[in-house]
């Protein structure tokens, strides 16, 4: 088990420090030998040591495993083979024994690395197949979100273009209303990719400062009833909250996207219900609806990039909820998502915050 | 009374049309630059009302013409980008921009901002009294009514009101307000702008919740409409 964590190249210990401990084991397992084997003789002290610099193989890199079977060849040599204490060697056999101990530990530490190197070659093959399979799904995703709303707008530019005495009012509206979906929808889908890498890149520096969650929360549902939505949602908020050290643009974000997500998947006329807390110094943010909820898979997959749920109408871009991922985690928040007690779904969102509680300064 | 001027500054031609379609069709004069250069010209040679400006510029970057005109030019200026992080719009409204718009934008909203832009320009800085819609404001006597009624605002609200109904459509960052009210060691103390705007909107707006007064303009600042 401790040979197998410590495969790969990825040895938390620098070369030397490796050869410190190959050569210190090497010496140990002699000085045990010298105690405990030496009723037993010499040749049973060489497949010891044979079996410490195999053992050393397993888990150390190729040059600290050469050392120790050079090492120990020379120690087995010295203090082993008689006579005793001197490099010399009498007879042919021990001889011969010598320099086949000294060729098996050394071909048993480069097979022990060819083995480790085609595994990690093996490794870096299997990542690499999957960042390719993961940028064809992100392609083949990218494409039919950005085509969908395209086909659209050129669609019905060019049936108005090519009808233009010839189609009713009402149908000339509706088309031009259909652009402005499109547009809008390609606009969001761009703002979406952008946020992702920023995510993914790392490039996402937060800009922390006092924020009234109360008023943002307002303010993100009053563009979404201006936009005519027929969902009921309820906010009764907290008026003893503190201010809360947060980026604003990015909560303005999550808690967009979240809404939409609520708004998008629930029918008409569906109550969603968002409430605004701290517990334990922390900004608590929870957002239900009475909708469907989610089955066990979905819930699993629910964060990830381009998910989306089987069956659903077109028109998500499948990052909206791995952007609400992102951007609470880069607060060092988590974000959960569970059915509620009626049935529909519940994300709760928790983030560690400075809070400021100077709500009621002296009237100056 | 005379047609009002607008000069663009933009290199894309798409956009030009589009705003020059739009705007001669709400009754203004258009003059349009391709670039920063001879948007400084023309700019010069006959000053316009209002000047919709784009950052990206092929000469030049727009943050250095809004330097350059803003040295003599003191009409409003609404600048007109892609760019939509908040360091970019912030520097451009400290260098002096009237208002920001990011594209894409909607026609709509951008002759709204127009409209309120050149109403600006043409207000009389030294009247001492002030009505937008329900809201009258007295400067000199330091009082403030909404619908013919007195309402009681302390000094630090009262100040912070005439900054922002002084600077009516336009977008005043946190900093600004700050430096103006607080002065200069109280830049960053954003949480006392967020208490005292909460309280005012209080006092002042129908509903605090869904204000029509201050507008917040996130991570930005605040707009007084």
């Amino acid at each position: 088990m401790l040979g197998k964590m410590k495969l790969g190249k990825s040895h938390k210990y620098s070369t030397f420090i490796q050869c410190l401990i190959s050569a210190a084991v090497v010496v140990a397992s002699a000085a045990l030998c010298s105690l405990l084997f030496m009723p037993l003789g010499y040749k049973t002290v060489a497949l010891i040591l044979l079996m410490t610099v195999s053992v050393l193989a397993i888990m150390l890199d190729i040059l600290p495993v050469l050392l120790a079977a050079t090492l120990s060849a020379l120690i087995w040599n010295f203090f082993f083979i008689p006579p005793v204490f001197t490099f010399h060697i009498d007879n042919t056999e021990d001889l011969l024994m010598f320099l086949m101990y000294f060729v098996i530990a050394l071909v048993n530490a480069v097979l022990m690395f060819k083995i480790r190197d085609a595994e990690q070659k093996a490794r870096d093959k299997e990542e690499r197949e999957n960042a390719i399979k993961l940028y064809n799904t992100l392609l083949n995703s990218l494409s039919h979100e950005m085509r969908t709303p395209l086909a659209t707008i050129i669609g019905a530019i060019d049936t108005i273009k090519e009808n233009q005495n010839k189609l009713s009012k009402i149908n000339n509206d509706y088309l031009l209303s259909e652009i402005e979906i499109a547009s809008t929808r390609l606009n969001r889908q761009v703002e979406n990719l952008l946020n992702m890498s920023r995510i993914e890149t790392g490039m996402l520096k937060l800009k922390k400062d006092w924020c009234d969650v109360n008023e943002l929360i307002f303010s993100v549902i009053q563009k979404f009833t201006e936009s005519g939505i027929t969902h009921k949602v309820e906010f009764i908020p907290n008026e003893n909250l503190p201010l809360f050290k947060l980026d604003e643009g990015l909560m303005e974000q999550v808690i967009h996207n979240l809404l939409d997500n609520a708004i998008q998947y629930t029918s008409a006329n569906s109550i969603i219900k968002i409430s605004a807390d701290l517990k334990s110094e922390k900004f608590e943010f929870e957002i239900s609806d009475n909708g469907k909820g989610f089955s066990e898979s979905e819930i699993e997959h629910i964060f990830e990039k381009f998910y989306r749920i089987p069956n659903t109408k077109t028109g998500g871009s499948g990052l909206g909820l791995s952007i609400v991922k992102g951007f609470v985690e880069a607060h060092n928040g988590n974000v959960l998502v569970e059915n509620s007690k009626s049935g529909g779904a519940k994300f709760s969102i928790s983030i560690p915050a400075e809070t400021s509680f100077i709500m009621n300064l002296k009237n100056e | 009374m005379n047609k009002p001027e607008i000069l663009i500054i933009d290199d894309e031609p798409q956009i030009r049309k589009l705003l020059e379609i739009n705007l001669e069709s709400n009754g203004y004069i258009v003059w349009q630059a391709i670039n920063g250069n001879e948007g400084l010209k023309m700019a010069a040679n006959h000053p316009p009302e209002l000047i919709i400006l784009d950052i990206g510029l092929p000469d030049k970057s727009g943050h250095e013409i809004l330097k350059e005109l803003r040295t003599w030019y003191n009409k409003s200026i609404i600048i007109l980008s892609v760019l939509n992080n908040e360091s970019d719009i912030v520097s451009a409204l400290d260098n002096g921009a009237t208002d920001y718009l990011t594209k894409p934008f909607r026609t709509g909203e951008l002759l709204a901002r127009i409209r309120a832009a050149i109403k600006r320009n043409q207000k009389d800085e030294n009247s001492s009294i002030a009505i937008f819609d329900d809201l009258q404001i007295d400067y000199k006597a330091r009082t403030v009514s909404k619908n013919n009624n007195l309402i009681k605002l302390t000094l630090t609200e009262f100040k912070l009101l005439s900054l922002f109904t002084k600077n009516e459509g336009r977008v005043l960052t946190h900093h600004f307000i700050l430096k103006e009210i607080w002065g200069v060691g109280y830049q960053l103390e954003t949480q006392y702008l967020r208490v005292f705007v909460g309280t005012l909107r209080k006092k002042i707006e129908d509903n605090p919740n869904k204000p029509e007064h201050i507008i917040t303009e996130s991570r930005v600042g605040y707009r007084f409409n």
